[in-house]
């Protein structure tokens, strides 16, 4: 047999490695679901329907198979695009996840780019001004982000800048003026509204995610400044940065030029997981905040046993997480010669 | 996480009240009503499914019925709506009704008897969790051809197996399944000889005041007005009513005008709210009973005076004045207030040496180990703690076995439960909503499988008071009916393992301008045609 390219090899690997990957998940997930001292059956019909309703529905979703059987039908029909139907909402799981997604999509990226705009230079800085005020305060900030939960912080938020100062909008992605001006395109209001020209729409919809947004940011900027700031003093207690200082290089170019370059790969990794959290769904922030996203949709469906919609959820996250990772790899390779 | 989640509510609305700060003001339009509400139970709109609160609530501004109950008159019962005017034969078995004219479908299509016709036999054969409220009078699939007919376009005959009383079948019809749909756009929109089922999930064809523009499930649902609605223009033009889950939100929402209505205020919320210019709570009674009940398997439990002393060894007063107050209201029969022949007395308080001499007078004068299951609400958890705490104090020994919804309720209907603690809300406004549930079991074995009876998951075989309690939807004779009721919930309060505690008050806050909210009492669901700002 004729040896593979290396490419060729290196993507069939990549790719059987991301279909066991989310295979196991799905099997986990599934079996999970099925153990569970829960009955799917009441789950679709509820409390009050007869025996023979039951009985009707019980055969219906297959739960008359065995349990390896089941999950060869489910993964089947995911084969076939088909994820089911969702008990809770009544739709296509695959439709409830193309309107929940782009809207954690949005909320998740805004958040990640102002942990990333606002954490890395707060790290640099805090590592570089070490012992300053500064750095006592980029501490105060990450422990802050550490041990305050995110819900009171999400309803204090609520209280100070929309109750009281008025200055962002209420819970929602938008105002009740402009739901559905908009016909989706990506699913994520600012950019559809952009896309269409729509800047009523635009700025309501940035009034409306800008707080939410920031906490998850604060909560990124947290994380990512303190590794940055951790990954920078390793790196300016170097003799490569002792040197550069030495050969009369300016600060900035010892700091953003040399110390910065060689932290680039880690702190990719940093963000990468940081973003990646936030695409799995915050939970509570989409809860305080009246944000369907994925999170909220897939813990709604998790406690009333809809399973279809669990697995659903658990696709995309497996896929996401998947995903960053492979980017994470393609960016090491950019950034590191050596890794390619 | 449920209970920092709640502290951490708590301690922010207490943040609230001592800011002194008003919020911003901001004010929805004059001719919409915006509702913050937990909508996250609507999974469809078919009149012949909807089982759930948020989406009966939508059926009933968007689907006409027969009859109907008028919002700013529940008492008065059901009412002519689509029907003008009924007859019963005189063997009781048939009822004629003639129907109303000038009522239009939201699609321009008329409405008449065969649409009736269509939409009853429909949601019998479709046969859908409530299914049963209609099929209980004897319609089933292979008969409805003959029992559910509409000989021309202004008579629908239904003929019964039992002569049934008819204020019993009324109040049947009143519920969400008795939505008319309209026959023909349904079967346009049929697929795959579902009757329109898939098509009616997301929207709307009925005749009532409004009609469903958009709805996006876990986040909001829009109506705006039928335009061939033939009753009074409602002041309403457009009704949103959006998901918020969390009840600080809300309030916030409503202090700042944002909404019009918040419908999920907590007790420290409604609170909160009571001094705040410009808004206003409005309580009303609902139907949703609290209650515990003890399940016959369990030897100990079915030592009648071991029950008898669990009654008296509850703190009633002392949690509806405490963390339920407002709430809920003590009530300890199983027909709510507002039922026919819902009996008011309160034979039990809680008296501990009443509660030990009946204990003294068991099988177990020392109690015994006692699990109550109980779901992860903080209601319930609030309850099954006062539980755990008044049954120590006669020497039961109290474990709380907490669980999901779906993992209690499965216990329960497995009768694998010591003490059952959970809640109860008619089906439809009739007497034989609860009765039928709470008071029939005629046949106890494990065979028969009658988990939709809450005496039957109790192990409670009652074969002569069954008897009586299905006599009671035969009586024509409506005082007669009532007395029938009222001597059920006597014996009932005294002789059954079931300890109902407390009726549910929904404290609705809403800004000062709205007039005539009425989220339908214990009796049916909200009613947006009625309100003005």
């Amino acid at each position: 047999m004729p040896s593979l390219p290396p490419w060729l090899r290196k993507s069939l690997t990549t790719l059987a490695t991301v279909a066991a990957t989310i295979l196991g998940l799905l099997f986990v997930t599934f079996m999970i679901g099925r153990v569970m001292p829960i009955d799917p059956v009441l789950a679709v019909i509820g409390e009050r329907a007869t025996q023979a309703q039951y009985d009707e529905t019980f055969l219906a979703l297959g739960l008359d198979k065995p349990l390896l059987v089941q999950f060869g039908i489910y993964v089947n029909s995911v084969l076939h695009g088909d994820l089911g139907q969702s008990i809770r909402t009544g739709q296509e799981v695959s439709t409830d996840i193309a309107r929940v997604f782009p809207a954690t999509l949005e909320l998740a990226t805004l958040g990640t780019l102002i942990g990333i705009i606002l954490g890395v230079p707060l790290g640099v800085l805090a590592a570089v001004k070490r012992g300053s005020w500064i750095d006592q305060i980029a501490r105060f900030v990450g422990l802050i982000g550490y041990s305050m939960p995110i819900f009171w912080l999400g309803l204090l938020g609520l209280l100070v800048f929309y109750g009281i100062l008025g200055w962002v909008a209420g819970p929602g992605r938008v105002g009740i003026f402009y739901q559905g001006v908009v016909e989706p395109i990506t699913g994520m209001l600012l950019v559809d509204s952009a896309l269409r020209g729509e800047w009523a729409v635009f700025r309501d919809a940035f009034s409306h995610i800008i707080l939410p947004a920031s906490l998850l940011g604060y909560y990124s900027l947290a994380y990512i400044s303190r590794m940055t700031r951790s990954f920078m003093l390793e790196q300016l207690g170097s003799e490569y940065v002792t040197t550069a200082r030495v050969k009369g290089l300016s600060e900035w170019n010892v700091i953003w030029g040399h110390a910065f370059r060689n932290i680039r790969i880690q702190l990719v990794t940093v963000i990468a997981l940081a973003y990646a959290n936030l695409l799995e769904g915050s939970v509570l922030t989409e809860i305080i905040f009246a944000w369907p996203g994925l999170g909220q949709y897939i813990t709604t469906s998790l406690l009333a046993n809809d399973m279809n919609s669990v697995l659903g959820g658990t696709i995309v996250i497996g896929t996401i997480f998947v995903g960053i990772n492979i980017f994470s790899d393609l960016l090491y390779r950019f950034f590191d010669p050596r890794a390619k | 996480m449920n209970l920092r989640y709640a502290l951490a509510s708590a301690a922010v609305a207490a943040l609230m009240a001592g800011s002194g700060i008003a919020p911003v003001f901001a004010e929805t339009p004059p001719n919409m009503l915006v509702i913050a509400n937990r909508i996250d139970d609507i999974k469809t709109f078919d009149p012949a499914e909807t089982f759930e609160f948020a989406g009966s609530d939508v059926n009933r501004n968007v689907y006409e019925k027969l009859v109907n109950f008028d919002p700013l008159d529940l008492d008065a019962g059901y009412q002519p709506a689509l029907a003008e005017s009924w007859e019963i034969s005189a063997d009781g078995l048939t009822i004629t009704f003639t129907m109303a004219e000038g009522h239009v479908f939201s699609s321009g299509n008329p409405v008449t008897a065969k649409d009736a016709e269509f939409s009853l036999r429909r949601a019998v054969l479709l046969n859908k969790t409530p299914a049963f409220i209609l099929t209980q009078f004897g319609f089933t699939a292979d008969n409805v051809e003959e029992t559910i007919v509409a000989p021309d376009d202004a008579t629908l005959v239904l003929t019964l197996d039992k002569p049934y009383a008819v204020s019993f079948v009324l109040n049947c019809l009143t519920s969400t399944i008795g939505g008319i749909v309209d026959m023909k756009a349904v079967m346009e929109n049929e697929v795959e000889g579902d009757m329109g089922n898939a098509w009616l999930r997301t929207n709307t064809v009925g005749s009532g005041p409004y009609k469903v523009m958009d709805w996006k499930p876990n986040e909001s649902v829009l109506m705006d007005l039928n335009p061939n609605y033939g009753g009074e223009t409602p002041a309403m033009e457009r009704v949103i009513v959006q998901h918020i889950q969390e009840s600080a939100t809300q309030r916030l929402q409503l202090q700042r005008g944002d909404i019009d209505v918040a419908r999920n205020l907590s007790p420290e919320d409604v609170a909160g709210l009571s001094e705040v210019e410009g808004v206003k709570i409005v309580d009303e009674l609902r139907g949703r009973l609290m209650y515990w009940s003890a399940n016959q398997k369990v030897e100990m439990l079915a030592d009648p005076k071991v029950v008898e002393a669990l009654k008296w060894a509850t703190d009633y007063t002392g949690m509806a004045d405490s963390f339920l107050k407002g709430q809920y209201t003590v009530h300890q029969a199983f027909l709510p207030l507002t039922f026919l022949g819902a009996l008011e007395e309160k034979p039990f308080d809680f008296d501990l040496e009443k509660a030990k001499a009946a204990l003294a007078e068991s099988g177990y004068p020392e109690c015994g180990p006692i699990k109550i299951s109980v779901r992860d609400a903080q209601e319930r958890l609030d309850i099954g703690q006062s539980l755990q705490n008044t049954w120590g104090q006669i020497g039961c020994e109290v474990e709380l076995i907490v669980g999901t919804g779906a993992q209690t309720l499965d216990r329960y209907r497995a009768r694998e439960h010591d003490i059952y603690l959970g809640a109860w809300g008619p089906d439809y406004p009739d007497p034989n909503t609860n009765a039928g549930t709470f008071a029939i079991n005629p046949d106890n074995s494990d065979e028969a499988g009658a988990t939709g009876l809450l005496a039957w998951r109790n192990a409670w075989g009652i074969p002569e008071m069954s008897e009586t309690t299905l006599a009671a939807v035969v009586e024509n004779d409506t005082e007669k009916r009532k007395e029938m009721y009222l001597a059920l919930q006597g014996e009932h309060q005294m002789v059954s393992p079931f300890g109902v505690m407390f009726q549910k008050i929904e404290q609705n806050g809403m800004r000062a301008n709205v007039e005539n909210f009425v989220a339908g009492g214990a009796t049916t669901a909200v009613s947006y045609w009625v309100i003005t700002k």
